[in-house]
């Protein structure tokens, strides 16, 4: 199985700066002692850059973190090398460094520098960004603390931070996420590492921002001849950065190679799964496009909500337009997707659909019922009526669901709250919500803890399917899901669709998903709709410089047809 | 920042008058007053007061006037002139009988709130960082120990203990022939000698809280990102922990100013009359019995006012430590 990576075609014969050979590491828990990583090896190579794939628990990170000692305390490497040389050819055997130590330390940071996923909570809050990355230079460089910080600032105007100056002086907190891991790599790359491990850098960040983030990183590298390992579970972005790929599932490599041969010639089955999963979402799921001749489910002209700082005297100063001047239309049995970027204002329109957040301006037409009814002054009875046909099913499936309640108590709560069903008929009812989604109705009686993220979100469906509602506002259902859970969720909702008749409001960030999910496309841009069509139009054919620079954002899954690098960028 | 201030300042005033309302009228509500009681124990002893005396008494501390009236003499007193008004049993104004205790008060609740921090940071730091060694066991052990120990009980031990191991005389802050006598190198070492009773006895309580919580909330900090960030960074373990997550664990240390300031007054009764100590507790204690009213309602004032300057002092110490706070 471990293959001792033979040099492949097309990738320079050179000494790779750091091997990891045949390294398992072990967790100590309680109960049992798990494999969390077995016989995996590996080489990077100065200005090369490995990308290791594979999906949640697959043991990636634990790897990336185990290179610089620092796993978990319950986690031991049971065994392998992993040794860094440099440019003499010295060797430095990192596996027998104790945690910690003095040698360790020397290495991280100075040697080999780490980038995480979040980029809200990766940096300290009560600190200032610019003393968070002067330390790294005053422990590894030896500088005095005046140099240290006009070295800070090069670093962030390196980055792309406008004001560098003025913005180390600044709290985590007045960064967005884009900055805040601008700052992060300004840190990791502060003194000169050679190797430089990210781990998800993007995940967290828009398509655009992720371009942004992956030019700098890809820019930075060629100009210093890093080597880079990056872990990631988006094959699309592998396609687009990768020279080498590992895809990973289990603990252990089950593939490794150049790009474009783990791309175009996969030997593993699992690859090959990851890969379908991938390519499924970037096409359409061919169903066929609801009739769009009666009238609307749901219209909405002109809604609006802004919010506003108010001053002393209780008047409003400053208002932001979170949604501007909306106009949607939903027929029956159709997908309406919405996608934008964070604060494009596509939440703040799904909430004001169901009223949880009262619109400031505009009108929403429910018609649904025999007669037309305006949502935007209904009483709350009728409000309660349309909630029921209208439901949200959320992001998270870990926040949202109670912990402390049964999956039975939570798919049973809606139909409590209506009222009718009870005893054996309510157990009857959430047994057949159960089975609709694909869960066992044996599930009822356990706590979501017990269940995987994808079956988390099946439960979550179950919940809003109660009471057999018409319309469904998925608010990036998706987002938090592996992309083979994430086809199986889709493909679930769409089979839902075709039995139960209803009609959804897609809210995604991921334009892959839309695209697969999707008849028609709203694109969001600062709280206004930019552009509306049919999904492959949007994906394809975009008229607006604002969804053409969106569009070409988004990583393609072919390593011989690389776009991000070649965007349209957006100014405004 | 300063508009902040300022603007918290304001607030406190009518807050102030509705405390100072409050707190009078409490003080009205048992039935009765001073002279009832006076009379009452007067009669215990057999004493009797002639009833054309007693008129003349009430009408001169003016007992007989609507409640309303009362409390307008005594705030206008207070707000005007700075009077706080006469105490009865003690046949002296009210603020020399309250500044008088407040020095040594404020000397014991100073020195036992460092003692509690100085003695709760490290344990509390150490028993996060190893979580369930055998060191952080002992810690708790002893945490729970301090807590669950009524505070009266400790006291009476360790004057046991000082009295009969070290020979020292126990009860108040001086010994006798110190009492009253000038400022020196010997009286400042005898007070030394008697304060570490009561600021073990006061601070042991808050220290084991004190522990427990940074304990907790330590231990939600080391496993964020941010702590694997500097980490990763190259720092040293102590650096890592005191550094980031110590930083932020350490707000409940600061909001603790908040509720100490009022402690001063009420919050460590049992132990001041336990221990003869000249604080502001058992003095209040006294004047609530006996119905002196002005006594008393200046107190639970002080005590209000007390809160509301330790709220806004520890509100402040936060938004200095914490960025968050000052720009929300």
């Amino acid at each position: 199985m471990t293959q001792h990576t033979p040099p492949a075609a097309g990738q320079p014969v050179t000494t790779p700066i750091l091997s990891v050979r045949d390294l398992s590491i072990d967790f100590h828990l309680r109960s049992h002692i798990l494999h969390a990583v077995r016989d995996v090896s590996f080489d990077l190579h100065s200005g090369r850059t490995l990308c290791l794939v594979g999906e949640s628990g697959s043991g990636k990170s634990v790897t990336a973190r185990a290179l610089l000692r620092l796993i978990d305390p319950q986690a031991r490497v049971a065994g392998g090398t992993i040794t860094l040389r440099d440019e003499t050819g010295a060797e430095l055997r990192l596996d027998g460094m104790a945690p910690n130590s003095r040698e360790i330390r020397a290495v991280r940071g100075g040697r080999i520098g780490l980038i995480f996923q979040e980029p809200m909570s990766s940096l300290s809050p009560v600190r200032t960004i610019g003393t968070q990355i002067a330390e790294a230079l005053l422990l590894h460089r030896r500088m005095t603390k005046p140099e240290a910080k006009a070295e800070t600032v090069n670093l962030l105007r390196q980055v792309e931070i406008a004001n560098p100056e003025r913005m180390a002086d600044r709290y985590t907190f007045e960064f967005s996420g884009g900055m805040r891991q601008r700052a992060m790599i300004a840190m990791a790359l502060a003194c000169d590492p050679d190797i430089l491990i990210a781990d998800e850098p993007t995940t967290a960040l828009d398509v655009t921002t992720q371009a942004e983030i992956m030019d700098l990183i890809a820019r930075l590298q060629r100009e210093r001849g890093m080597a880079m390992l990056m872990i990631t579970h988006d094959l699309g972005l592998v396609a687009e950065v990768a020279d080498a790929v590992a895809v990973m599932r289990w603990g252990r490599i089950v593939e490794q190679g150049p790009v474009d041969q783990i791309f175009h010639a996969p030997h593993h089955p699992y690859t090959r799964r990851l890969l379908e999963a991938t390519l499924k979402l970037d096409s359409s799921a061919k169903r066929e496009a609801p009739r769009m001749d009666g009238t609307p489910l749901l219209s909405v002209r002109g809604l609006g909500k802004g919010f506003g700082a108010v001053n002393w005297r209780g008047r409003q100063t400053f208002a932001i337009k979170a949604v501007d001047q909306v106009n949607l239309d939903l027929w029956p049995g159709e997908n309406l997707g919405i996608v934008g970027e964070s604060g494009s204002g596509k939440t703040t329109l799904g909430r004001m659909l169901l009223r949880i957040i009262e619109p400031s301006t505009g009108s929403i037409r429910w018609q649904g019922d025999a007669a037309p009814a305006e949502v935007t002054i209904m009483n709350r009875p009728d409000l309660a009526r349309y909630r029921s046909a209208v439901r949200l099913v959320f992001q998270d499936p870990y926040a949202s669901l109670n912990p402390r309640m049964t999956v039975k108590q939570v798919i049973a709560d809606p139909l409590v709250v209506a009222g009718g069903l009870k005893g054996a008929a309510l157990d009857a009812r959430i047994a057949e919500l159960l089975e609709l989604v694909g869960l066992d109705r044996s599930a009822m009686e356990r706590y979501p803890h017990a269940f995987s993220g994808g079956q988390r979100q099946r439960i979550g469906i179950a919940r809003a399917l109660a009471l057999n509602p018409r319309i469904i506002i998925a608010d990036e259902a998706t987002s938090a899901l592996d992309v083979s859970i994430r086809a199986q969720v889709l493909d679930l909702l769409l089979d839902l669709q075709r039995r139960l008749d209803l009609s959804f409001i897609f809210i995604a960030h991921d334009i892959s998903v839309v695209r697969y999910f999707c008849d028609r496309v709203a694109v969001m841009h600062r709280g206004r709709v930019v552009e509306t069509g049919s999904a492959d139009d949007i994906c394809t054919r975009p008229r607006e410089p604002y969804t053409q620079s969106l569009i070409s954002a988004v990583p393609n899954p072919d390593p011989r047809n690389r776009r991000m690098l070649h965007r349209t960028r957006f100014r405004a | 920042m300063w508009l902040y201030t300022l603007k918290r300042i304001l607030l406190m005033i009518p807050t102030m008058f509705g405390i100072s309302l409050i707190s009078f009228f409490i003080i009205q509500l048992p039935p009765g007053d001073y002279l009832t009681s006076l009379l009452a124990s007067m009669a215990d002893s057999g004493q009797t007061l002639d009833p054309v005396e007693i008129a003349r008494l009430r009408a001169t501390y003016g007992l007989d006037d609507p409640m309303i009236v009362q409390y307008f003499k005594w705030i206008s007193g207070i707000v005007f002139r700075g009077d706080f008004g006469y105490s009865f049993e003690w046949g002296r104004p009210v603020s020399e009988l309250i500044w008088e205790r407040m020095g040594s008060t404020l000397a014991i609740s100073i020195a036992a709130l460092v003692f509690v921090w100085a003695v709760s940071l490290p344990i509390g730091i150490y028993s996060a960082v190893h979580r369930h060694s055998v060191g952080d066991h002992v810690a708790t052990f002893f945490g729970f120990l301090g807590l669950a120990i009524p505070n009266f009980i400790l006291a009476l031990t360790l004057m046991y203990v000082s009295y009969r191991y070290f020979g020292q005389s126990v009860g108040g802050l001086f010994s006798p022939e110190y009492v009253g006598a000038d400022w020196s190198w010997g009286r400042v070492w005898d007070l030394m000698k008697h304060l570490w009773i009561p600021i073990i006895v006061i601070g042991t309580s808050g220290t084991a809280a004190l522990i427990r919580i940074l304990r907790a909330n330590l231990t939600d900090e080391l496993s964020k990102p941010y702590v694997t960030t500097a980490r990763a960074k190259g720092l040293s373990e102590f650096n890592v922990i005191m550094r980031y997550p110590v930083r932020i664990a350490l707000n409940p240390f600061v909001s603790a100013i908040g509720w100490v300031l009022p402690n001063l007054i009420s919050g460590v009764t049992i132990t001041a009359i336990v221990l003869n100590l000249p604080t502001a507790g058992p003095l209040l204690l006294r004047a609530l019995v006996s119905q002196d009213m002005y006594l008393a309602g200046s107190f639970i004032l002080l005590m209000g006012v007390l809160t509301l300057i330790g709220m806004l002092i520890s509100d402040l110490l936060l938004a200095v430590l914490d960025p968050r706070i000052r720009f929300t």
